[in-house]
């Protein structure tokens, strides 16, 4: 006989309030709402620091069925608020599991709840845009989870780069000979993006959120990234000034992310908040200097908009191209299901940057030539 | 956008007969293929010989060929129509190997045709087994390692290098055919042996065996822009060693972690482009090994599969629409999602639900073949259902199949485990069901996956359904939670009714009092992320529906559920003509909206785009029920069609009837008249209609009373089966005990269930009828001559319409009965009456108050929609206004054809070749009252003689016009049998026969050399026996009618051997003198001058009479 289940409460700030089971960790959680609606990966999603302080909702019904490994962590640590599934694995089936899931939450203390109606969820937030969750398996009363989401800072107008980001500078060898070296600003920075880079060679100095621009420089690096990362773009004014420095001295650069949003305020465009984000690893990109469709990894609420244009809504042409203090900037990259500009570069010199998950993981692996594009655009400068 | 300007016409040919490998998924890829190329503007040529097709309807294409699909005859259409391109990757093998063939022959150079999808190299590549390793290798991939032979020895030799058990495969054969797993050396001989027959290149593939490592189907599409997308993966239940097709599958994939499905992911894009499928769909398979993750690639498909039209109804995504649109140009971002209809096709679909396959068999129709399920696919159907989670699915799945057992059942005891799961290792129809069973008896989910395979994940699913049921069980009583938890575990009402010791009825009454009620999803391609507009929905026990409220009535139609032997495509293309008929009905709201429910992923009618809302649900009361309910809830409700889907939906009647349903058309108590013998028979003796004299008995001696009464031979059958299930012939008393034990009876102990014995009338010529009823003016749709005499099941036996011997009076009488029944009755829409003419008096075998499988075929031999006519009489309609819409011809119907109309002849098509005995030898061929074929063909022509040619080289593959014919009949058909026999040696064969027939002939002047009997073996200087020399390919023809009682043996097994060894062979077997009449006149029709072809739309030009 299976013992009865712990039941949980998840409260929206809209005052809408699902009950379900407790899942993780007992307790409460309060953050942003968001939903992935990735099938594969989950533990690359919630150990990817760009979820920090979200409560990410599966749209996938059977979660945690091949458990947690040891390789397939993104950072050293679970980040996201909180976790809504409807159908926990009860246990963990792949060669490479060495724990369930469910245990994994509740050993780093992630509170999360199960057995709701995620499609109703899903469906509300398409409808009514992310907004704050509360999670609680200790009080069962909506009324006063409900105060206690209100109470809590909303996702825009938050810097969380700071909290996520590493606390002293450390270094990746490239795997094989060293073909050139880069300044990684680490705003959440992923496991796979530094193993990509090392692959292909490159030996990446990885530093902390707050170093300045002579902090990048005394790396003396063949290039810049700027990585991905959680928050609101709006509030990284000290990272997008050491990006514009980079951009003033043509240091080779490249940006994920948050790195690209940051890369788009540094050129002079506004970013603004998505009705509910992109959040999964079917979003179909085109690149817009070749045409072909690249299907990519996505996690991101805000974006990068266009002067005069409305957000979203197709707006990007692949004509689109605009004056900047670097010379004549472009969108390199467009969403092809609602037009959000998904990439970024400059037209005089090696700078660009998407807003999508090129180290895919989880995702495809359709946009790992952008590494190829950075090393070489690096290399190029280099000799 | 940029769709090709250079193409103007297209050709596009089908699949073909039903046969199992090969089912009506190609009949929905190949319509949706269609519809879109002509909504492009292209003109469109169609070749497909299976008229119970959507895609073969007048309207779907320009020119509709039903014709054989081979290279003559494509090669004719395509003189004829000259199209630009062809398009053969959405039409199965068939369509693949037609296309490779009319490369080979020149003809596509000779006439310019462009061939679209996948080139020759491409489709090459795929085949060969032996290029693809190469490709495979290149990209750093593995496959199983494997020897090709070509000899018994090298065989052997082969299997000691690679080790057993090893996986022997005859290249170039579709659908496995021949294939198997050998475990030792006589079993390798015995499959090898096969084999080699079985591949026209005689030779064989051994590989080294994978079994047991888990099994994964991608479903890949590409554009001409090399946008590769990956619309689903696919994981078996049932792992390696089970083909897919026979295998419970499962969608999305369960458990792969992201970084082994990316691997399999970049694997599948880098071998589609390395065989180079420049555009459209294509199917990949892996195994991986679940202790280290190694990963083999099996096999990939350069076309639709089955596969891509599960994964179309898993996913949303509509293969064969899109692969059609990419294969003339368009680029995926070009195409937008239908679903969202804002997003583009250029993505890949994410689901926040579950799919489970599970495949539905047929072996109950073959008792002797092996039920032992390998690596050559065996199943003949197969259901479909989602739900919010794995469990739910599962079960929704097992009670779509309507087979009994196959729900899982937590009644009696279940055994001991240990034999359970020691049952469970061989893989069969029931595995699942056994591995339940051990479950119940207390095995671990980690016992039952070491021993069958199924990976523990799924195998703790099976364990928490166990957890679900107990917790019902030894429930004091089902309280609302607990129900609801059941309930999202996918219980039925009646499983719960098992756990409760109650029925179905009162555990629905306390769910409905509890509210406890399913809400209905929608599959929408993207986990809810954009707002979808296709009401495509599935039913799961959640908190938030999205049935959409509605204005104008509706009509629910309910389908027929996996395709079955007796139950297929037929139903399906009634239902969705209804479906059609009825949104474009003529009614003050402007039509209908329909409404379909289904659960079969192969059909047309469970494309979301054929009705105005799809529910994808198994055909059970309860589930019928809850939707009827939603659409209830949803607005007006004009009634639900059940007449259509075949019997599936006919046995719901009643239950939805008392639940309050409104039923269109014939009412269920009319059904229920037509199918209770006695009150129909009251009916045929009331309105004095002959029927074979009939009794029904409980008891050995009182089914031998009935039989002394009525007089031999006899026909016994079980009364509570459909389908002629268990029916046998009896000549004489000898053998009444025999086949009564057969039905589970004995001399002494009395039946479970009464014997029906009817009067058996020998020499009788059979006719099939189907008429329209609509309470005052009977529509004859056509009248069917049967080739074979009574005796050989309607769906068995070739029929001709118009009748060729039938004359006008027989024909009045005919339409006389049929109008007494329908009105007797009280038919409103279709009626299906088979009779049969014995010495000039006609009885009545069986009347079907509902659509028969031959409606289509009626409909497209007269040009005539009768089921779209029917579903307009369901709801109202009378004939005089279908007359006058001009739906049906203004005047006369289908019994009076005029004689400047075509002859259609339907051929049925037989599994045999895919059925061997546990030993490895053939099953049987011989026809009866037992319907066992899985499809059919159409021949038409000016000529019956053409138009049986056209049918018997569509089913068979061709028809010989030389060389040498053996003749063994038994001694009632020797007088008959001579002057066909006759005109074959004038016609130059050379006649081979056993010693009495050969007397026979050469007294009656016929040249015949004598053939050794099998059981005389071979000679003393090696003469062959006849089955050696149909093994040996020196006979192109056999005619062998069973042999009845005169040698006092069993008229079955006399000739089993050389009817096993023709289909070995691949030659036609006739059984019956009637077919060999028929085929005499055919190959004289195609020596003569030669076949034409001419197209549906042509032929109905010239005969419908403005
Ligand atoms: N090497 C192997 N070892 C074990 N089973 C195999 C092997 N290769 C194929 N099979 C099984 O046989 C089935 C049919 O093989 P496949 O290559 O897909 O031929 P088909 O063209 O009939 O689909 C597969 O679905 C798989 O379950
Ligand atoms: N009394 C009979 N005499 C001769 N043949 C019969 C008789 N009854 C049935 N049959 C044969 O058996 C076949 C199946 O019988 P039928 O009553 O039609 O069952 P089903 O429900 O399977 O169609 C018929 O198509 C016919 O060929
Ligand atoms: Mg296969
Ligand atoms: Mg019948």
């Amino acid at each position: 006989m299976t013992i009865r289940p712990i039941p949980a409460l998840l409260v929206l700030e809209d005052g809408r309030a699902f009950r379900g089971e407790a899942y993780g960790a007992i307790g409460e959680t309060v953050g942003e709402a968001v939903f992935s609606t990735a099938m594969t990966g989950y533990q690359e999603t919630l150990t990817d620091p760009s979820y920090h302080g979200q409560v990410v909702v599966m749209t996938a019904p059977h979660v945690g069925n091949t458990g947690v490994n040891d390789e397939d962590d993104e950072s050293g640590r679970i980040w996201v608020a909180g976790y809504v599934v409807r159908d926990p694995a009860r246990r963990a089936s792949s060669w490479r599991a060495r724990g369930t899931l469910t245990d994994e939450l509740s050993r780093q203390g992630v509170v999360g709840i199960s057995g709701i109606d995620t499609r109703a969820l899903t469906r509300h937030l398409r409808e009514r845009g992310a907004m704050r969750v509360g999670i609680s398996s200790t009080d069962l009363d909506t009324g006063r989870l409900l105060r206690r989401v209100l109470a809590a800072p909303a996702m825009s107008g938050s810097a969380l780069a700071e909290q996520v980001s590493t606390a002293d500078p450390y270094v990746v060898d490239s795997v094989g000979r060293r073909r050139c070296r880069v300044a990684a600003l680490d705003l959440g920075i992923k496991t796979m993006t530094l193993r990509r880079f090392a692959e292909h060679g490159v030996e990446v100095h990885v530093l902390p959120a707050a170093s300045g621009i002579d902090d990048v420089l005394a790396t003396s690096p063949d290039g810049v990234f700027v990585s991905n990362g959680p928050g609101d773009p709006a509030t990284a004014d000290p990272q997008v000034a050491v990006l514009a420095e980079t951009l003033r001295r043509r240091i080779p650069f490249f940006g994920i992310c948050l790195g690209h949003q940051l890369f788009g305020r540094a050129l002079g465009l506004p970013t603004y908040k998505l009705g509910y984000g992109h959040r999964g690893i079917n979003q179909p990109v085109m690149d817009l200097t070749t045409g072909r469709v690249e299907v990519t990894s996505h996690n991101h609420g805000f974006a990068v908009g266009l002067p005069g244009r409305e957000h979203g809504h197709s707006a990007v042409r692949a004509d689109d191209s605009f004056e900047t203090e670097f010379g004549p900037a472009a969108v390199s990259h467009r969403n092809l299901n609602d037009g959000v500009v998904e990439g970024l570069a400059l037209r005089d010199q090696p700078a660009f940057s998407v807003q999508y998950h090129p180290e895919a993981a989880a995702g495809p692996h359709d946009a790992g030539y952008l590494f190829d594009r950075f090393v070489a655009a690096m290399t190029s400068v280099a000799a | 956008m940029s769709r090709r300007r250079d193409l103007e016409s297209v050709l596009v040919i089908g699949s073909g007969p039903i046969v199992i490998g090969q089912a009506s998924e190609f009949d929905y890829s190949g319509t949706q293929a269609c519809r879109v190329l002509k909504a492009e503007g292209l003109r469109v040529i169609l070749v497909n010989s299976n008229p119970a097709t959507i895609m073969t309807d007048p309207d779907v294409a320009d020119a509709t060929y039903v014709e054989p699909i081979n290279a003559e005859f494509v090669a004719k259409v395509i003189d004829k129509e000259r199209p630009d391109a062809l398009l053969a990757t959405l039409g199965g093998q068939t369509a693949l190997n037609t296309a490779v063939a009319l490369s080979e022959d020149g003809t596509l150079e000779k006439y310019g045709v462009e061939l679209i999808g996948a080139s020759i190299a491409a489709i090459r590549a795929g085949e060969n087994r032996e290029t693809f390793k190469g490709i495979v290798e290149s990209l750093g991939g593995r496959v199983a390692r494997s020897v090709v032979c070509h000899s018994l020895g090298e065989c052997l030799a082969a299997a000691r290098s690679l080790g057993f058990p090893v996986v022997v495969r005859p290249s170039f054969t579709m659908g496995g055919a021949g294939s198997g797993l050998a475990y030792d050396e006589s079993a390798l001989r015995r499959i090898a042996g096969a084999g080699l027959d079985a591949s026209p290149t005689t030779e064989v593939l051994l590989e080294q065996s994978v079994v047991g490592w888990k099994e994964y189907e991608l479903e890949v599409m590409r554009d001409g822009h090399d946008n590769t997308v990956v619309v689903c993966s696919i994981e078996n239940l049932d792992p390696m060693g089970v083909h897919t097709g026979d295998s419970i599958t499962v969608a999305p994939a369960m458990t792969l972690t992201d970084r082994e499905y990316q691997a399999m992911r970049d694997m599948a894009m880098g071998v589609v482009r390395a065989v180079g499928v420049e555009t459209g769909g294509c199917n990949i398979q892996f195994a991986v090994d679940p202790a280290t993750g190694d990963m083999i690639v099996v096999e990939m498909n350069p076309r639709v599969s089955r596969s891509s039209a599960l994964a179309s109804k898993a996913t949303g995504f509509p293969i064969a629409k899109i692969a059609a649109k990419v294969a003339v140009g368009y680029s995926l971002a070009e195409i937008a999602n239908d679903i969202t209809k804002k997003t583009p096709a250029s993505f890949e679909p994410t689901l926040d639900y579950v799919v489970v396959k599970v495949p539905r068999f047929a072996f109950d129709k073959f008792p002797s073949a092996d039920p032992t399920l390998t690596t050559h696919m065996k199943s003949v159907g197969e259901a479909m259902a989602i739900g919010r989670s794995f469990p739910e699915a599962l079960q929704k799945a097992l009670r779509s199949l309507e087979r009994a057992g196959a729900e899982f059942t937590w009644y009696g005891d279940p055994g001991d485990p240990a034999e359970n799961l020691e049952a469970a290792r061989t893989p069969s129809e029931d595995r699942l069901q056994q591995v339940l069973a051990a479950i119940r008896g207390g095995a671990s989910a980690d016992e039952v996956s070491t021993t069958t395979g199924i990976d523990p994940w799924f195998a703790d699913q099976l364990v928490l359904l166990d957890e679900v049921a107990r917790e019902v069980r030894t429930s004091p009583a089902l309280d609302r939670d607990g129900l609801r938890r059941a309930k999202r575990h996918g219980f039925s009402d009646r499983q719960l009714a098992d756990l409760t010791a109650s029925t179905e009825e009162v555990v629905r009454g306390v769910r409905l009092a509890l509210g406890v009620r399913p809400v209905f999803k929608t599959v929408d391609t993207c986990a809810a992320e954009f707002a979808a507009t296709t009401p495509y929905h599935y039913s799961t026990y959640d908190d938030e529906t999205e049935v959409a409220p509605r204005t104008k009535p509706a009509v629910v139609i309910l389908g027929s559920g996996p395709n079955r032997i007796g139950q297929g495509i037929e139903f399906d293309y009634s239902c969705v003509h209804a479906s059609m008929a009825l949104s474009a009905a003529p009614t003050e709201h402007g039509g209908y909206e329909t409404v379909m429910v289904n659960c079969n992923p192969e059909t047309v009618s469970t494309d979301y785009d054929t009705s105005d809302r799809l529910y994808f649900e198994p055909l059970t009361l309860e589930d019928v029920l809850e939707v009827v309910a939603a659409e209830t809830a949803a607005g007006p409700v004009a009634g639900v069609i059940v007449q259509l889907g075949g019997q599936t939906p006919l046995g719901l009647a009643r239950g939805l009837a008392a639940a309050g349903v409104p039923i269109v058309g014939t009412s269920p108590d009319a059904i229920e008249l037509a199918e209770d013998r006695g009150a129909f028979g009251r009916l045929l003796a009331a309105a004095d209609l002959p029927a074979p004299k009939h009794g029904s008995a409980t008891s050995y001696r009182g089914a031998k009373e009935i039989a002394d009464e009525i007089g031999y031979p006899v026909l016994v059958r079980p009364s509570y089966v459909l389908g002629g299930s268990g029916m046998e012939i009896v000549y004489a008393e000898a053998e009444l005990m025999a086949a009564l034990a057969r039905l589970g009876g004995s001399e002494a102990m009395s039946f479970a269930h009464p014997v029906l014995v009817d009067r058996f009338l020998d020499d009788a010529v059979e006719i099939d009828v189907d008429a329209l009823y609509d309470g005052t003016e009977l529509f004859l749709g056509g009248v069917l001559e049967h080739i074979e005499e009574a005796g050989v099941h309607s769906g068995d036996s070739s029929c001709t319409l118009p009748p060729i011997t039938l004359g006008v009076e027989d024909i009045e009488r005919v339409r006389e009965s049929t109008r007494a029944i329908a009105e007797g009755v009280g038919v409103r829409g279709l009626l299906n009456i088979q009779f049969a003419i014995a010495s000039d008096v006609l009885y009545v075998l069986e009347a079907n108050p509902r659509a028969s499988r031959t409606v289509p075929f009626v409909s497209k031999a007269t040009a005539t929609p009768l089921a779209k006519a029917a579903a307009r009489i369901m709801l109202g309609a009378t004939i005089a206004e279908l007359r006058a819409e001009e739906m049906l011809p203004a005047a006369g119907d289908g019994g009076d054809l005029p004689a400047s109309s075509p002859v259609a002849v339907k051929e049925a098509v037989m599994p045999f070749n895919r059925f061997r005995t546990a030993e490895g030898r053939g099953v049987d061929t011989l026809l009866g009252p037992e319907m066992r074929s899985t499809g059919e063909v159409m021949g038409i022509d000016a000529t019956f003689g053409a138009a049986f040619a056209k049918a018997q080289i569509a089913s068979l593959g061709g028809l010989p016009s030389s060389g040498r014919v053996f003749v063994s009949v038994a001694n009632r058909d020797k007088r008959s049998m001579i002057f066909p026999i006759k005109r074959l040696a004038d016609l130059g064969f050379e006649i081979l026969a056993t010693a009495g027939t050969a007397l026979a002939l050469r007294r009656n002047g016929v040249q015949t050399t004598v053939v050794r009997k099998h059981s005389e073996g071979d000679g003393a200087d090696g003469e062959p026996t006849i089955v050696g020399r149909i093994l040996a390919g020196d006979v192109c023809l056999v005619v062998n009618t069973p042999h009845g009682t005169t040698s006092g043996g069993s008229p079955r097994v006399d000739g089993y051997e050389i009817r096993t060894a023709s289909v070995l062979a691949g030659i036609a077997c006739i059984t019956t003198v009637q077919g060999l009449g028929a085929t005499v006149q055919a190959i004289e029709a195609s020596r003569t001058g030669g076949l034409g072809v001419r197209s549906l739309q042509s032929w109905a030009r010239d005969e419908t009479v403005p």
